[in-house]
């Protein structure tokens, strides 16, 4: 059995080691697929289709799906680029999502995203749900109106900081990130060195105090699009 | 109350103001005024908003209030947020970042009023035709003011965004300090086109003193009356747009109260709402709601201050209270010169802080110990800011309360309505264009902001008037 598999994406053709996502893939041989929920140092989760790209003209999650040799993979082509924007464009009215005041502003992954793909206003009604926020623990913030329910936070928490602080409860629209306690984050074993703090691609889960820091010029997404890092390799 | 001959004049929307306001006039079948209001239509619910998100989160916030001077209630709330992380002393270039912030803000501020919205008043006069009486006709006619006000705006914007980081809703002031000190390159780029500026600002307050003057004996009574005036003014009685504590006067000068903190403003200011206007009427509590309002902005805080602490405005001021007579004025449209003066003094401040190396320090960020409430003031463009703040235990805003230069300006605004209304449209055969404008022209001198000031949820009449071919009211219904 060999040890490389030689595939396409758009054409070019890819060599990756056996076991690779596409995503992994592509990542190495310095092609950007855009995503949210997944992270390199998190187990992949499927959960947000942002990295959806076409596999011998099915739609595949890129995190997910395992590379195979001669597989063709389309990445960046109209059809793909439409569904993409349309998720993010729902992920921006299915919560509320104020970048205009939020600290993660600048360092935002879905605005950074919106911002690749021209996404100056959405194209959806807003839904302006309930969602709460829980701001009991003396260190890290919860708002729940900005979480895109990616799951790192459930996954950073249970695989690296072996505390499993969070999971998901509920079902469709009303699914939400809950905490391991009667009430609230407070009553939880979570800390502000937690990798779950860390990963949070939106405003959702913050450490407290932080606020604006970092001055608008110098923030991570202020001069260079978001997968920039990727494509430069 | 209205009847069957009461005839209903509406200005909808007021003109060259922010924001969104109308002002009703009702005549008699004689065409006398027997009623003139502001109203204000917008709502402005921040104080709702803001309650449950964190602390650090309200400068940046509250400042969506506002795309004209946000950088007021930007830098009011951190004023607040300072005291409420224990901070009451900021490191010398946090303060100075501000105060430069909080300048440019002024200047721009005041560059755009008094060149775009109040310039085709004064150039054209008040009732000459309204398609040149516009920021366009002064382009048309004046270029180079046109062009020198857009440039005095630009000078300001960039001071705003070496500061906040943005020229519009940036965040530079963070509770406790500021998140960025001023580079050489940022500093001798504005230092380059500093002495061309003050040029322009020794410009514009020749314009705006020699119209005063040369048209004094129209403009002295034209929507003027006695009233109260309040500022904050530095412990020593000088004029300070950042800081400072409460001073009011009454219209001859006689001070009603002096050096009040901040945190006590709620002493000796009382708040009335009114079924007719999202926005609410503020007193001088000793005085009552009858006798205790107020005015507020450039025209109260020279009345208010014992002198200037920068030399050509100081000697502009001197010019001024010299012109009135050594006396408190109350002269309307003496805004627009009081407003000039600060326009100078905004610039002679950004010079001195430019020099001042402090402003290269990165020493950003002081820390104290939490408390649950605070109250800070400034005085931003329009006049007099108050931010209120209640925080619980877990980081939360739990009460804002926010009254706004506008807010304060609300009965002196009214009074100048009803007044311009008896004097120049009361009796009159035919109510024109020009006429209505007069209303404005009084409006105007007080630089509203409208969106800012509105907050008072009550119930705001639905108005719908009926004109016939003649211009006549046939049929007014109201909610």
């Amino acid at each position: 059995m060999s040890n490389t598999i030689t595939f396409t994406i758009d054409g070019v053709e890819v060599t990756g080691q056996p076991g690779q996502t596409i995503m992994e893939a592509a990542d190495a041989a310095g092609i950007y697929i855009p995503r949210l929920c997944a992270l390199e140092e998190l187990s992949p989760h499927g959960s947000c289709r942002v990295c959806t790209v076409m596999v011998n003209g099915r739609p595949q999650a890129a995190c997910t799906q395992p590379i195979a040799d001669g597989m063709v993979v389309e990445n960046d082509t109209e059809q793909i680029l439409a569904i993409r924007r349309d998720i993010i464009d729902m992920l921006f009215v299915e919560g509320n999502h104020f970048c205009m005041f939020c600290e993660k502003s600048g360092n935002c992954e879905l605005q950074a995203l919106a911002y690749r793909f021209g996404i100056a206003a959405p194209r959806f009604p807003y839904l302006f749900p309930k969602r709460d926020i829980d701001a009991t623990h003396p260190d890290i913030f919860i708002d729940r109106n900005r979480c895109i329910l990616c799951g790192r936070c459930v996954r950073a928490s249970r695989d690296i900081d072996g505390k499993n602080v969070f999971e998901f409860v509920g079902r469709g629209f009303e699914k939400r990130v809950a905490v391991n306690a009667e009430a609230n984050l407070a009553d939880t074993d979570a800390a502000a060195t937690d990798e779950a703090v860390n990963v949070c691609p939106t405003g959702a889960l913050l450490k407290k105090r932080v606020g604006y820091a970092v001055p608008v010029g110098q923030r991570k997404y202020d001069h260079k699009p978001i997968g920039s890092e990727i494509e430069k390799k | 109350m209205a009847n069957d001959k009461t005839k209903r004049v509406i200005i909808e929307p007021v003109t060259r103001v922010e924001g969104h306001g109308k002002v009703s006039i009702l005549l008699d079948e004689k065409n006398n005024v027997t009623q003139a209001r502001l109203h204000i239509v917008e709502f402005r619910g921040f104080e709702r908003f803001v309650q449950g998100r964190p602390y650090w989160e309200v400068p940046v916030l509250v400042q969506r209030l506002c795309g004209i001077c946000p950088v007021s209630h930007h830098l009011c709330a951190a004023k607040a947020m300072d005291l409420i992380v224990g901070v009451d002393k900021l490191t010398p270039t946090a303060e100075k970042m501000r105060r430069l912030m909080h300048y440019g803000q002024t200047y721009q501020s005041h560059a755009l009023h008094f060149f775009h919205l109040v310039s085709p008043d004064l150039l054209f006069g008040f009732d000459a035709d309204p398609a040149i009486r516009n920021v366009i006709g002064v382009a048309a006619k004046f270029p180079d003011l046109a062009v020198q006000g857009v440039m005095m705006r630009k000078y300001g914007q960039e001071i705003i965004k070496a500061t906040a980081g943005k020229k519009i809703h940036g965040t530079g002031a963070i509770p406790g300090g500021i998140n960025k000190n001023l580079t050489i390159e940022e500093r001798d780029g504005f230092l380059k086109d500093l002495d061309q500026q003050l040029e322009w600002c020794r410009a514009a307050l020749k314009i705006a003193k020699d119209y005063t003057l040369e048209h004094l004996a129209e403009l002295a009574d034209f929507g003027s009356f006695d009233s109260n005036h309040l500022s904050i003014v530095r412990e020593d009685g000088a004029m300070d747009l950042y800081d400072g504590n409460l001073r009011a006067i009454d219209a001859e000068g006689k001070k009603i109260f002096d050096q009040v903190d901040p945190r006590d403003y709620h002493t000796v200011l009382q708040e009335e709402v009114r079924s007719w206007s999202y926005m609410k009427f503020p007193f001088l509590q000793k005085l009552g709601p009858q006798k205790g309002w107020y005015r507020v902005g450039p025209l109260a805080r020279i009345n208010c201050c014992d002198f200037i602490d920068t030399p050509e405005a100081e000697a502009a001021r001197k010019e001024f209270v010299e012109a009135t007579g050594n006396k408190t004025c109350n002269v309307t449209m003496a805004y627009h010169w009081t407003r000039i003066i600060e326009l100078l003094h905004a610039g002679e401040k950004i010079k001195e802080l430019l020099h001042d190396a402090d402003l290269q320090g990165t020493d950003l960020l002081a820390k104290g110990e939490r408390r649950g409430e605070a109250a800070a003031i400034l005085e931003a463009p329009r006049g007099t800011l108050i931010h209120h703040y209640k925080v619980n235990e877990d980081d939360q805003v739990t009460m804002a309360n926010l009254i706004v230069s506008t807010t304060h300006n609300n009965e002196p605004m009214n009074q100048a309505v009803r007044k311009v209304a008896a004097d120049h449209i009361s009796g009159k055969a035919e109510i024109t264009e020009g006429l209505l404008n007069h209303v404005e022209v009084a409006i105007r001198a007080y630089d509203p902001c409208l969106s800012c000031a509105t907050h008072a949820l009550g119930k705001m009449p639905l108005e719908v008037t009926l004109l016939n071919a003649d211009g006549q009211v046939v049929d007014h219904k109201a909610t």
